[in-house]
């Protein structure tokens, strides 16, 4: 039995310590909006955060959380209206969508980080999260203007 | 895909194949079509009072608008596109307008450019949905308004219509939707209902008034895929599989296995042995405990260094017969220069992001999947097959898949069957998921074929082609499944080649299809995936060898094929071709017609250690008329990324058989840092709408080498250029 902080709730979870923090969310707790992708940290589409630091998470074994505070895509927002989020929808980013939790979670934390981001940091900080569909130059473009609607209300 | 399509068609129904000649004899699709606005096949008649006229639209008594989509969500942005067609015919309120998946039946949902199988491929989603989903919500409309000309007592030449309310100016009076579709209801479906004069549209070809019926669900974590669906009990499955591709299971020891805490049972299935646990963790710790002996004798042991000198052999070998015109051996023989060039492509992994999977509910009498399928009837078949069921006991659930690319259209509906198999295997005691992980996903194969084509071209004194001699040679796609031709062809080896529009004198061209043991299978654009960049380059290698500007070049040897010029010239236009770049930096253009889409693409392309890095891809498409603008934009720049994805790094490597590259880290993909800006400039059209899915990742390969090409002075014939 281990206890986690999950969107500001506290779980307890009853799984190996060994399990990836992915498969807990997935198949113990029922949050579904991470997604599975490659299993080893390539692909991103499995990004949450710690305390506020994006980890991969089917990476990251239930043992290695401790007391961090996890934040998923559902802990975000509860009707879309996080920056990022508003953002993504206003450029139109998602295609299929797999990898978009995963992108978003990365941009979130980005932008935590960096208020106003040029192009090439942005490159830096999502090259882990993959896109099959190619929306990449929609997810820079989203990320921006998120940065401008954060300074707005910040 | 097309051609294969139709013969599987016509080898499973022959009402169907009547259909497909109809379509073929240039008759309104629709007319041969199941569907409301005929009459025919109404929809079931709801019981709660909406508005059901067809198996397209529902509008309940709220207002609120239902769209059944027949075409699986895998990104390309078929449920917008749908949903904007009936919309706009039915002055639908957009923030009112739902989609859903529909279930899996050919005859409601059958798509008339594939033999009227349900399906989603080949870019066709709005070319077979044009008329017929205009005319299902045009139906829907002329009940709501024939409802408020009994209310009001006035006649429907009166009323209009804006957007969810019926409106009598003279009167007045305006009545929503909602409060409309219980009288409407009640009306006979009417036939032959007009349809808007296209100048009246309010959504198609509008810009920002229908954004992507999806995009909240896909930014919330809520838009449910396959991975996603849970149902009370349900058990996950992961499966050991024969490392060698036609390997079978000799024996295999569980007894590690079933010691993992959360593993319930390991079965034996046809293609390995399942490990079926609690959770996905459970699985896949109890696959790794398992002890499996594979009987190799009758597996593929070819390793991909050895596949592509089979090939190179059979090049210099004759093929099949495709296309002679004239005599190119007799024009190249005595032209003043000649050209020739042997290009290579690799095997390339659809590797969608959502890894396969597939949910299965095994009960006595009936099974249910939940699935995004491309070809959710053809796999109903094939899992009712596993089950003994009839086809109907078996109902198809649509979610949205996480990217498919031509992979979850399986001409054996491999990983659906194999979900059925393990369903069968533990009796059906609970529902199964099986989860396939990235390395199996990979390893699985049915991978782009490998192909190598060889090329010879003539020129004249002046500079003039007067010769192309070509050979494609790559494994028979149809091989082994119910799409074979039988007659040894396979015409997606040569689409986009053997049809090319360039106006030359003498045209040969072959085909050699080695039987090699690795599955292989469509992928975005199919055999234009490599055909394109076999015609495009060399046609700019012989614009070099006549010392021509590569637009020019095409400019002169296209003068009767005007959609391709004008995508041509839209595309260096807007590139500004031939005019300055920074030093260093250099263009290449090529240009290409697939699915009925024109598309040309200008790649602005300089080398950062010794690689190729894209700066800017100018596109410019003609695929007639416009339902989504910006859907059409983000296909475009998703499809380029996809072909600059395999230009760039896309190869799969086989070793004595094993797939070597199962995961990101040795199958490389693009990644954001490696994303051009891509502008892309949409002909106006009145053309018959065709499809965008696919049309955009053909010519941006030939598009980067052209630039190359025009940089270093040397041809870069193999592929992928970086790895």
């Amino acid at each position: 039995m281990a206890t986690v902080s999950i969107n500001g709730q506290t779980r307890e979870v009853t799984a190996d310590p060994s399990t990836p923090l992915l498969w807990v969310l997935r198949d113990i707790v029922g949050l579904t909006g991470t997604k599975f992708g490659c299993g080893i940290g390539q692909c991103g589409a499995c990004t949450v955060h710690l305390d506020g630091k994006p980890v991969r998470s089917c990476s990251t074994p239930l043992s290695a959380v401790g007391t961090r505070a996890v934040t998923t895509i559902e802990g975000l927002s509860p009707d879309n209206s996080h920056p990022v989020q508003a953002a993504w929808v206003e450029a139109q980013v998602p295609q299929c969508g797999y990898c978009q939790s995963g992108q978003i979670m990365s941009a979130v934390a980005l932008l935590n980080a960096k208020a106003s981001p040029t192009d090439a940091e942005i490159d830096a900080a999502m090259q882990g999260n993959i896109c099959r569909c190619g929306t990449y130059q929609r997810i820079r473009a989203a990320i921006h203007n998120a940065a401008t609607m954060k300074r707005a209300t910040t | 895909m097309k051609r294969f399509l139709m013969q599987a068609e016509s080898a499973v129904s022959r009402r169907d194949f009547v259909r497909v000649s109809l379509v073929v004899g240039g008759g309104l699709l629709v007319s041969v079509y199941g569907c409301g606005p005929k009459g025919e096949e109404p929809g079931d008649a709801p019981a709660d009072g909406s508005l059901a006229p067809n198996a397209f639209v529902s509008i309940d008594v709220n207002g609120n608008v239902r769209i059944t989509s027949k075409h699986l969500e895998m990104g390309q942005g078929a449920y917008t596109g749908l949903a904007t067609i009936i919309a706009d015919e039915l002055d639908a309120e957009w923030s009112k307008v739902t989609v859903e998946g529909a279930g899996a039946d050919d005859k409601k949902y059958g798509n008339s450019t594939i033999g009227g199988m349900q399906g989603t491929g080949g870019s066709s989603a709005i070319a077979n949905s044009w008329m017929q989903h205009r005319q299902a919500g045009a139906t829907a409309r002329a009940m709501l308004v024939a409802a408020a000309a009994k209310q009001w007592n006035v006649p429907t030449s009166e009323l209009t219509t804006e957007p969810g309310e019926v409106v009598h100016a003279a009167s007045k009076r305006r009545a929503a939707y909602g409060s409309l579709v219980t009288a409407a209801a009640a009306l006979p479906v009417p036939k032959d209902v007009p349809l808007k004069d296209p100048k009246a549209f309010r959504y198609i070809g509008k810009e920002n008034v229908t954004p992507r019926v999806d995009a909240k669900a896909k930014s919330n974590g809520t838009a449910v895929f396959t991975q996603d669906v849970k149902l009370p009990g349900m058990l996950t499955a992961v499966v050991s599989h024969a490392p060698l591709f036609g390997a079978t299971v000799k024996s295999f020891d569980a007894t590690a296995a079933k010691a993992v805490a959360g593993v319930v049972d390991v079965v034996q299935i046809p293609t390995g042995v399942a490990v079926v646990a609690q959770t996905f963790w459970a699985a896949k710790l109890g696959r790794d405990a398992l002890t499996v002996q594979w009987d190799e004798t009758k597996a593929s042991t070819l390793g991909t260094a050895e596949i592509m000198q089979t090939f190179r052999d059979a090049a210099q070998k004759p093929g099949i017969g495709i296309r002679n015109d004239g005599d190119a051996e007799k024009a190249i023989a005595s032209a003043a220069k000649t050209v020739e060039a042997t290009y290579e492509f690799p095997y390339l992994a659809h590797a969608s992001m959502e890894p396969l999977n597939c949910v299965v509910e095994l009960k006595k009498d009936s099974a249910g999947i939940w699935n995004g399928n491309q070809f959710p009837t053809f796999d109903q078949k094939a899992v009712a097959a596993v089950f003994g069921f009839k086809q109907e006991q078996v109902t198809m659930h649509t979610v949205f898949a996480g990217g498919s690319f031509g992979r979850r259209a399986n001409p054996q509906s491999d990983y659906v069957v194999e979900a059925a198999t393990i369903a069968k295997a533990i009796n059906g005691t609970a529902p199964v998921k099986l989860v396939w992980t990235r390395e199996d996903d990979t390893a699985a194969g049915y991978f782009r074929p490998a192909m190598l084509h060889r090329l010879r071209g003539g020129l004249d004194a002046a500079g003039a082609p007067v010769a192309w001699w070509q050979r494609v040679v790559g494994q028979n796609m149809g091989l082994g499944t119910i799409f074979d031709s039988k007659d040894g062809k396979d015409s997606s080896a040569y689409e986009g080649a053997a049809d090319h529009k360039y106006e030359i004198p003498n045209v040969f061209f072959d085909a050699a299809h080695p039987a090699i043991g690795v599955p292989v299978q469509w992928w975005r654009s199919v055999g234009h995936t490599h055909t394109a960049f076999a015609v495009e380059m060399f046609i700019d290698e012989m614009a070099k060898a006549a010392g021509k500007d590569p637009l020019e070049f095409r400019r002169a040897l296209l003068t009767k094929d005007a959609r391709r010029l004008g995508v041509l010239n839209l595309a260096a236009e807007k590139a500004g071709w031939g005019t300055p770049l920074p030093a260093g930096h250099a263009r290449g253009i090529a240009v290409h017609q697939s699915f009925g889409t024109y598309v040309a693409e200008v790649a602005e392309v300089s080398l950062v250690n010794g690689a190729p890095r894209v700066h800017r891809v100018t596109c410019a498409v003609d695929c007639g008329i416009v339902v989504n603008p910006d859907v059409v934009r983000s296909q475009m720049e998703g499809a380029i990324a996809y072909g600059l994805s395999a230009a760039l790094h896309g190869k799969i490597d086989i070793d004595k058989g094993r797939v070597v590259s199962t995961n990101f880290d040795r199958y490389r993909v693009l990644r954001v840092n490696e994303m051009p800006q891509v502008d892309v400039h949409i002909v106006p059209s009145g053309e018959a709408p065709s499809g965008v899915g696919e049309p955009g990742t053909p010519p941006i390969g030939p598009a980067v080498a052209n630039a190359l090409l025009a940089l270093t002075g040397k041809p870069t014939r193999t592929l992928p250029f970086v790895a």
